[in-house]
């Protein structure tokens, strides 16, 4: 190594190094930060919640911020890398200083991030549907719980005459979660074993330590599945329930419909599929299947329509480079991010303060907002109570509402709950 | 791979100044970086920071002293690392003991999975000794089987990139399904102690930095060392002509094969370091994408050096880690255009920057009138 060499080396990690400081900045801003993933294979999704996020801070701005400060919103890329979010979470807490993040959307994304927040005390505002048996105090769920989605559903469909459930997902730990919570949650309503598809993992001693059917990401062949199911449902009062996640969607939903297998035949209710996800799937596949989430965009209420309508007019207006401005919609994990900045905001005006510990204490304390999908009430288990609406998919990919449950308090611990 | 118009060096660089650059780094590592942590000059964040970047670099030097160094583009060199990455996981998940989320003396995820008692594979990780010892033999293991029947089979080129590509997928199926027993999608994470220091604190990563550190600097005078012997010159003649070293009564399946053991055993280190740094492993880290990404680090820096594939793993970490928060939009063109121009314009990689600009520089100095 020439000396030449040496001195380009040290130029170049000093020039980096000098780059990562970021300059001083006035007193009459309150930073936030925003960890989502603008980039890979999570980024159709999360990025919606970014412009949502952005949204939202835009909003309480114009009113005159929080506690008198302007929202200085930090927007870093996760970029669908785990260990990236762990990174990225560390420099948003210790370098910038951010009074709360907004962000996260996959479990292991937030599993990534969670030692951070605790050994910090930073706080974590997550919003997307998730398997519990989880409660950090530096954590505030605005999600679902299992129990604001999952158990809903098969209320609903017991209510509709369902006698067998077929339990479909893909291969990771909110499916797997959910699903023991169901198996124990149907038991408990008298559904007999033998009447629970897709089948079951038991250890040395009996015990079921899983239960369901479960397909890798990304995977396509799902003749064999639908065959299964199309034989679990002959009798007829069949249905499934899909954590399917993503893509996996298209080449199972399409299988299903050449099977035969209809929403009045055998209907599929699925918790991982809203409104921005049919952005990229074909609706008209799915058409008369259920969904099942704390918030729809057909939800017909003055503060929705008017949450609709200034979210259009603010896409229209954005200058955020790359956002895309046609065909856009609102979905639950938006709707809970908006929620989450406006709960945010309450707790830290209850509380005077925007120090972790206190707005914590007004999170604890009870605090409501008025969403669009209606009335959200902070616990002291750091969820939320919310209203769960199930709803039909219709062909333009909107979801017609069938019935809503009222105030669901949010529930994490469930395993072993229901007996 | 033939390439005799290649940048590389045909003997290595001159010892003195090989020396000088160790020397100046390991100071730079082992001493300068620690101490302006330890007095705050530079925060806990940025160490913790540099220490992931030099555990790349060993995922770097495992790519190119089989790429650069023998001719073999491996792209399975992140299964290794994450392999490695595992195995000392397994010992930071048993140091968690009852203090994970559901205060039971197993991993969160096995009592998830309804699991009361530890799986049988698990038991001997709580100690530390056999979890150091498995860091290099599992992932030096797997590499001597897949390379002993690729090698002896005369898999060579673009054939044995493609067989390694699919078996660090193999593996990226086999640790994401939640049956396999090691935490599935989310892996490990939630680690609270290591040999009984608390990973939270900045004194430990301090330590882990230095001992980082102190590994690349001896793997770098160790692979020093082995380009200056008969083995190293073995090496470079498989690179520039294997049927010639063959024919030469060299067994080159044989040297190829310790290479292909050594190469696993570096990357597998520098994943066993950069668990505790980075606080989290799982298998979205064995996926192809992330051995093409070590090879991009190395194609930057500068392929059939030394310095060049840890200069290139750091300056592209450097520029992620800086881009991703203030260009989050942009930061993927960024990266991207840095690659194009490299690739375009500096084939030699980084290092090779003074050099290219030498001759420029001597000739701006001599026309001081530009003409176009």
């Amino acid at each position: 190594m020439s000396t030449n060499r040496i001195t380009s080396l040290l130029s170049v990690g000093a020039l980096a190094l000098a780059s990562l400081v970021t300059p001083a900045r006035g007193e009459e801003t309150v930073k936030v930060g925003v960890l989502h993933s603008l980039s890979g294979t999570m980024a159709i999704s999360e990025t919606s919640l970014r412009d949502v996020l952005l949204f939202t801070f835009d909003e309480i701005n114009a009113k005159g911020g929080v506690l008198g400060k302007k929202i200085e919103p930090v927007v870093v890329d996760g970029a669908s890398n785990w260990p990236l979010f762990a990174e990225k979470s560390k420099q948003l807490l210790e370098q910038d200083k951010v009074a709360v993040t907004f962000g996260c959307w996959t479990s292991v994304s937030r599993k990534s991030c969670l030692p951070v927040f605790e050994k910090n005390n930073g706080l974590l505002f997550y919003p997307v549907q998730y398997e519990g048996e989880e409660e950090s105090k530096n954590v505030a769920y605005t999600a679902e719980a299992v129990n604001q989605q999952a158990t809903p559903a098969i209320d609903y469909l017991l209510a509709q005459g369902v006698k067998k459930f077929y339990l479909l997902g893909s291969d990771y730990v909110y499916p797997q979660t959910t699903n023991l919570v169901l198996l124990e949650y149907l038991l408990s309503k008298g559904v007999p074993l033998e009447n629970i598809g897709g089948g079951f993992r038991k250890d040395a001693s009996g015990k079921i330590i899983s239960a369901g059917k479960y397909t890798p990401f990304g995977h396509t062949d799902y003749q064999q599945i639908v065959a299964e199911i199309k034989q679990f449902s002959a009798g007829g009062g069949a249905a499934v329930v899909s954590t399917l996640n993503g893509d996996t969607n298209v080449p199972f939903f399409k299988e299903y419909a050449a099977s035969g297998l209809t929403a009045d035949n055998c209907p599929v209710v699925s918790f991982s599929i809203s409104e921005d996800e049919f952005r990229g799937l074909p609706a008209d596949k799915l058409v008369g299947q259920l969904g099942c989430w704390t918030y729809f965009q057909s939800i017909e209420s003055a503060a929705n329509k008017k949450f609709v309508a200034d979210f259009q007019a603010w896409l229209a207006k954005s200058k955020v480079p790359g956002i895309v401005k046609e065909g856009r919609v609102t979905c639950s994990p938006m709707v809970l991010s908006y929620d989450g900045v406006y709960l945010w905001k309450a707790c830290v005006e209850k509380a005077g303060s925007f120090e972790v510990d206190k707005v914590r204490e007004a999170w604890k304390s009870g605090v409501s907002f008025d969403g669009p999908g209606g009335k959200v009430t902070t616990q002291p288990n750091m969820h939320l109570t919310k209203n769960v609406f199930i709803g039909e998919t219709r062909a333009d990919g909107q979801f017609k509402i069938l019935k809503s449950f009222d105030n669901v308090y949010g529930e994490p611990w469930l395993k072993g709950k229901f007996k | 791979m033939t390439k005799p118009s290649s940048p590389m060096p045909a003997a290595p660089a001159p010892p003195s100044d090989t020396v000088a650059g160790i020397v100046f780094f390991g100071a730079f590592a082992l001493l300068v970086m620690p101490m302006l942590d330890a007095f705050g000059t530079i925060d806990h964040f940025t160490l913790n920071l540099w220490g992931k970047y030099l555990c790349y670099a060993l995922l770097a030097l495992s790519v190119d002293m089989l790429w650069g160094g023998t001719g073999l583009l491996s792209l399975g060199q992140a299964l290794f690392f994450t392999l490695g990455g595992y195995m000392h996981g397994m010992y930071l998940m048993r140091m968690i003991g009852d203090q994970g989320q559901y205060h039971k003396p197993i991993p969160d995820f096995l009592v998830f999975l309804g699991w009361t008692d530890l799986p049988s594979f698990w038991r001997p990780f709580e100690h530390f000794s056999f979890a150091m010892l498995m860091v290099f033999l599992l992932p030096g293991a797997l590499a001597f089987v897949f390379g002993w029947l690729a090698f002896r089979s005369r898999i060579k080129g673009v054939y044995f990139s493609i067989l390694t590509q699919a078996l660090t997928y193999a593996g990226a199926l086999i640790f994401f399904r939640n049956n396999t027993l090691m935490g599935g999608n989310n892996g490990f994470t939630d680690f609270k102690s290591e040999l009984g220091f608390p990973l939270a604190d900045p004194a430990t990563q301090r330590g882990l930095f230095v001992v980082t550190a102190a590994v690349l600097l001896l793997t770098v005078i160790g692979l020093h060392w082995l380009r200056g012997t008969k083995f190293g010159l073995v090496q470079r003649a498989i690179r520039d002509g294997e049927n010639r070293t063959l024919f030469s009564g060299y067994a080159t399946p044989t040297f190829k094969l310790f290479l292909f053991v050594a190469a696993a055993m570096i990357a597998a280190i520098g994943g066993a370091l950069y668990v505790p740094q980075v606080g989290i492993i799982n298998p979205s880290d064995m996926t192809p994408d992330k051995s093409l990404e070590a090879i991009v680090w190395v194609a930057v820096g500068g392929r059939g050096t030394l310095a060049g594939p840890i200069l290139g793993a750091v300056a592209v970490n450097l520029l992620k880690s800086y881009a991703t928060r203030a260009f989050p939009d942009l930061w993927l063109i960024l990266l991207g255009g840095l690659f194009l121009l490299v690739v375009l314009f500096l084939p030699g990689g980084l290092i090779s920057l003074p050099d290219k600009l030498r001759p420029l520089w001597a000739k701006l100095r001599r026309s001081p009138a530009p003409t176009a």
